[in-house]
């Protein structure tokens, strides 16, 4: 089940490793995706401050770490292929976080709520 | 497109006969410390070169051939005197080094000429002292940041923050950072100027300064500047003058009588030197007396038997930003033009801007939306959110449209603050019937909008290109051409 | 009114379509007590008038004197074709190339400039210009510091000492450790280095030929920078690369200098342009702007400007620099230079400046009272060691007809009788020959 934050994030756990995407909304409002900048692998993770960056043609976005913890695995397909975000936003995961408090999952917005925000805006 | 030069290149041709070597040759470096090829530039007659760069030229829109009504960029005419005397042997083939060698002697004629600016834009600005060494806007704007952060460092003041408004220009925040402070953005209230609650909010005794575009980037005069600039000094955070619109307040008002620390000009927009495709401009900051200690290397001085002579380095100075006088000869081309207008011609500069940029919003604001309803200033903002919501024809369409007919599209997409902006600044040079002209463009394409919006994916059709695929040149990257 | 075109009918037909009386209620929103107390200005001149002052003004400048001062700024020759294509109103009076499709000749003079430097610096990529080579030396050390995430600069002694103090005053406001060497003699001080080289430098920051005029191999110093990770970047005066060993040979990773001997005029300093190249592996850190080729929507090819995520416009606070304006101009007109020079021209260019500046070193050689301060080889500048005074030497030349170099003792300490003597290409033998004499003639 995925939950998603206020900067468009998603986010599905599995014991304790979160995969990390962004909303379809997101990935939208930037347009065609250049770029993707990956952290490196063990870097650690603090729920809401910057962890990736993304690119397109006319806009730039900070990608913020929906959970804390420690990133354990990167996808590296996004260096060569950023396009298949714009293909599927929700089936691309950009990274993978090792959680040090599954209970943070539970503070994001799940799908409706989510759907709610993103119609205020 | 044409052909590459490089693809023009024929073996064994040349575009140039060297001088004569009348000395022996030199013995030869050691391998090891020279290139093992030539660099392979290309091969081709004096006359290759010049149909090639003609050509490409014509592939161009210019103030010279098209109106180019870019808000926020005052693209007006460039007088072509300012060409004669920036090209005369005396400035152009000045040696800089005289300055290091401190010969004033050699460059009495550029010192004047420097002194005689620094006076004029001291009295245009109402500051108490000019730097005319940064090389273009943002880095006048780097040099003020940079000035603010010497004089609370000297007083010993903790800050951290630079507040700017959300519609400010990109380089604002891009400044403060590479100074090393953080950013607030304050948002703007529904005139588009900045929020003053929303600014006693963010206002602490730990932010150094405040960046303020007057009138501010929506073409509009905030009212509530002279309050703002009280507030902040309350809390020791100086105002910075961003200089981008000073077209629109020549003779009319002053930022040093208003309370503004520290000014950038833009001179290649305000005091119409050409553009030359993206630069080079000419930055020069104004400072109050309490910054006057830290401006950068180098400074001119004038006494009665000495002349004109470079002063020495303050103590407190913030160093140097530039090699000598920053784009000297781009000084040199403002300051004949500030001649030639002297003090009516100026006063008319901002009275006409304004008068031309009013005309044109009140022929448009039938057919597009406006924002802010209200006389604007040197510069107005329209949208196309109605014409988007309804018939899919945005902003960039509108632009595209307009560069078939020969004119350049105004500024768009910006202030970020206006969904589907078009920011429109005719300046003062412009005449009454190309903008005439521009406007019923511009009505055309909002009807044609209406009646047949798929039409606009075509436009434009004349030009060299059609719409190129940004995309594309983002993600497979070729910025280099280079032999298959 | 000059520049403005409205008559007295034009006024009245503006007023009447926005619906006011007078323009002044044009400015009902500016507040009275704002208003200028003070516009002290002189009366605008015809342009005749003002020609005449500037002629005046440009006549007490001092370019009679044959040129031997370099330093960075070379006295080098500028075909006419230059000022005739760059001048041309097109190129001149347009701005920023934003709209593509009106702007292919400005984007298609940015893509073969882009990619005549590649070919000079042996590097894969370059933006399309910093302000001058003092900036783009500070920009390349941000840079470093950003793609290593390290935050110490080492800058060698033998760089141009007045790009130091621009490098220095550009990073004061980071939390960066900036170790500026001295040279040892007219080298690098390899022990020193050697020394300081560890896993905390950003990058270490070298010219070649040094600001001396001496060129050095700087391969086993960047081998020992990659072993530890950290960044080489070499500042080099273009001309020179014309027959010098590149960055790219060298495996530098970034390469900055200014552009003013590519056709550009002295012009007091200004404008020339500063060149930033770096490897394509670095390329989203490069600061400014980037023109890229792709196709339009008919499979035309066409140039744009690219990768502008990276720029302040987009990226604001986060962007890798706050440069807008560059100094595209001088982009072009190095562009005229280089393909009018072409692969020959350009090295018998370089090789040309090379020999004339080692005639005139060993002829100052045999001069009894005079020594040359560089040990290593020379490319086309040099130091003298004078049994005077730099001030009464430059002086004494003057009166016979010379710029004769530049005064080290106002940039160095203890260099009180040394001058920097340069010489190009456009120095006869005649002209050297002179000076020769005219220094025997004065010691």
């Amino acid at each position: 089940m995925k939950k998603y934050t206020n900067e468009h994030e998603w986010a599905e756990l599995d014991g304790d490793i979160a995969t990390v995407g962004l909303s379809e909304y997101a990935i939208k409002e930037l347009g065609d995706i250049t770029f993707v900048e990956l952290p490196e692998i063990g870097q650690s993770a603090n729920k809401d401050e910057s962890i990736a960056f993304i690119e397109s043609v006319k806009a730039a976005s900070d990608i913020y770490a929906p959970l804390s913890g420690e990133v354990v695995e990167i996808n590296e397909e996004l260096e060569t292929a950023p396009e298949s975000l714009n293909e599927d936003a929700s089936a691309t995961w950009i990274l993978k976080i090792k959680v040090s408090d599954a209970g943070e999952f539970d503070t994001l917005l799940d799908e409706a709520a989510y759907n709610t925000f993103i119609a205020s805006l | 497109m044409s052909a590459t030069i490089f693809e023009k290149s024929h073996l064994g041709r040349a575009g140039i006969n060297l001088p004569k070597q009348q000395v022996g040759d030199a013995s030869a470096l050691n391998r090891e410390l020279l290139r093992s090829e030539k660099a392979k530039l290309p091969e081709l007659s004096e006359f290759d070169v010049v149909r090639h760069f003609t050509n490409l030229s014509k592939k161009n829109f210019s103030i010279d051939s098209n109106f180019y009504p870019l808000g926020s960029c005052t693209m007006k005419y460039n007088p072509k005197v300012e060409e004669r005397i920036g090209a005369l042997d005396g400035f152009a083939n000045l040696h800089p080094h005289h300055i290091t060698n401190d010969k004033p002697e050699f460059m009495q004629g550029a010192l004047e000429s420097l002194k005689i600016l620094e006076n004029d834009l001291k009295e245009i600005t109402g500051m108490d002292a000019f730097t005319l060494t940064p090389e273009a806007g943002a880095h006048g704007e780097m040099t003020g940041i940079m000035l603010i952060g010497a004089y609370h460092k000297k007083r010993g003041n903790k800050k951290r923050y630079v507040i700017v408004p959300d519609s400010s220009h990109g380089t604002n925040p891009a400044t403060a950072a590479m100074v090393d402070f953080e950013v607030i953005t304050v948002k703007s209230d529904k005139n588009g100027a900045m929020d003053v609650e929303a600014f006693k909010e963010v206002i602490s005794d730990e932010v150094a300064a405040v960046m303020m575009t007057v009138p501010n980037t929506v073409g509009l005069f905030n009212p509530g500047i002279k309050e703002i600039c009280d507030i902040a000094h309350k809390h020791d955070a100086l105002m910075y003058y961003d200089g981008a619109n000073l077209n629109a307040i020549l003779g009319l008002i002053r930022p040093g009588d208003i309370g503004f620390d520290v000014v950038h000009l833009n001179l290649h927009k305000t005091f119409a030197t050409p553009h030359g495709g993206g630069g080079p401009g000419a930055g020069p900051v104004g400072v109050r007396e309490h910054l006057v200690e830290f401006l950068p290397q180098l400074r001119v001085g004038y006494e009665e038997v000495k002349g004109y002579f470079l002063k020495d380095k303050s103590s407190e100075s913030i160093g140097r930003i530039s090699p000598f006088f920053g784009n000297y000869l781009v000084m040199l081309r403002a300051l004949v033009y500030m001649q030639t207008l002297g003090r009516e011609g100026m006063i008319n500069v901002s009275k006409k801007a304004v008068l031309n940029a009013n005309y044109i919003l009140s022929k448009l604001k039938e057919h597009l939306d406006v924002p802010y309803d209200t006389y604007c200033m040197h510069e107005c903002v329209l949208s196309a959110e109605s014409l988007y919501k309804k018939h899919h024809v945005s902003t960039l369409d509108i632009a595209k449209y307009l560069l078939d007919f020969g004119l350049h599209a105004p500024t768009i997409y910006f202030p970020l603050i206006v969904h589907e902006a078009i920011m429109i600044e005719p300046t003062e040079t412009e005449n009454i019937d190309t903008m005439d002209y521009f406007c019923q463009k511009v009505i055309d394409a909002v009807e044609l909008a209406k009646t047949n919006p798929e039409a606009f994916k075509e436009f434009p059709k004349t030009l060299p290109i059609s719409r190129a695929d940004e995309t594309k040149a983002a993600r497979s990257l070729n910025i280099r051409w280079q032999q298959d | 009114m000059p520049y403005t075109p409205h008559t007295k009918d034009d006024v009245q037909r503006m007023y009447a379509q926005i619906g006011i009386e007078d323009e002044s209620e044009l400015f009902d929103a500016v507040p009275q007590e704002l208003r200028v107390k003070s516009f002290d200005l002189d009366e605008g001149l015809s342009e005749f008038e003002v020609f005449e002052n500037f002629k005046k003004m440009a006549s007490d400048n001092d370019t009679s004197k044959v040129c031997f001062l370099g330093g960075g700024y070379y006295d080098h020759i500028i075909p006419s074709a230059i000022d005739a294509l760059s001048g041309r109103s097109e190129f001149y009076t347009a701005y920023t190339p934003y709209q593509a499709e009106a702007s292919q000749g400005t984007l298609q003079a940015l893509y073969e400039y882009q990619s005549l430097v590649c070919e000079l610096t042996g590097l894969e990529v370059t933006n399309a210009s910093m302000y001058d080579g003092g900036t783009a030396m500070a920009e390349a050390a941000l840079m470093a510091i950003r793609v290593t995430k390290r935050n110490k600069i080492i800058i060698d002694g033998g760089v141009n000492p007045i790009y130091i103090q621009i490098v220095k005053t550009y990073l004061a406001y980071h939390d960066i450790e900036l170790v500026v060497m001295k040279t040892k003699s007219d080298k690098v001080n390899l022990e020193e280095l050697v020394s300081l080289i560890d896993d905390s430098v950003a990058g270490y920051i070298f010219q070649n030929p040094n600001f001396f005029g001496s060129i050095e191999d700087y391969t086993k110093i960047i081998e020992s920078l990659h072993v530890v990770k950290a960044l080489a970047i070499m500042s080099a005066y273009p001309i020179a690369l014309g027959m010098l060993k590149t960055p790219g040979e060298l495996d530098a990773d970034i390469y900055c200098g200014d552009g003013q001997s590519l056709g550009n005029y002295l012009g007091f300093g200004g404008p020339s342009f500063g060149i930033l190249a770096t490897k394509q592996k670095y390329v989203r850190n490069l600061p400014g702007r980037i023109v890229g080729l792709t196709n339009d929507r008919n499979d035309n090819q066409a140039f744009v400007l690219t990768l502008q995520a990276r720029e302040q416009h987009i990226r604001r606070q986060k962007a890798t620099s706050n440069i807008c304006s560059n100094q595209n101009l001088m982009t072009l007109r190095a562009t005229i230079f280089m393909s009018l020079l072409g692969k020959d021209g350009f090295e018998k260019l370089a090789l040309q400046n090379y020999n004339n500046a080692n005639y005139l070193k060993s002829e100052l050689e045999k001069l009894p009272n005079i020594k040359i301060f560089n040990q290593s080889p020379i490319f086309n500048e040099f130091v003298v060691e004078l049994p005077i005074g730099c001030d009464e030497f430059l002086d004494k030349m003057s009166q016979k007809g010379f710029f004769a170099g530049l005064k080290l003792d106002n940039l160095y300490k203890n260099f009180e009788n040394r001058v920097l003597v340069s010489v190009t290409e456009k120095r006869s033998k005649t002209q050297m020959d002179s000076f020769v004499a005219s220094v025997k003639d004065i010691l």
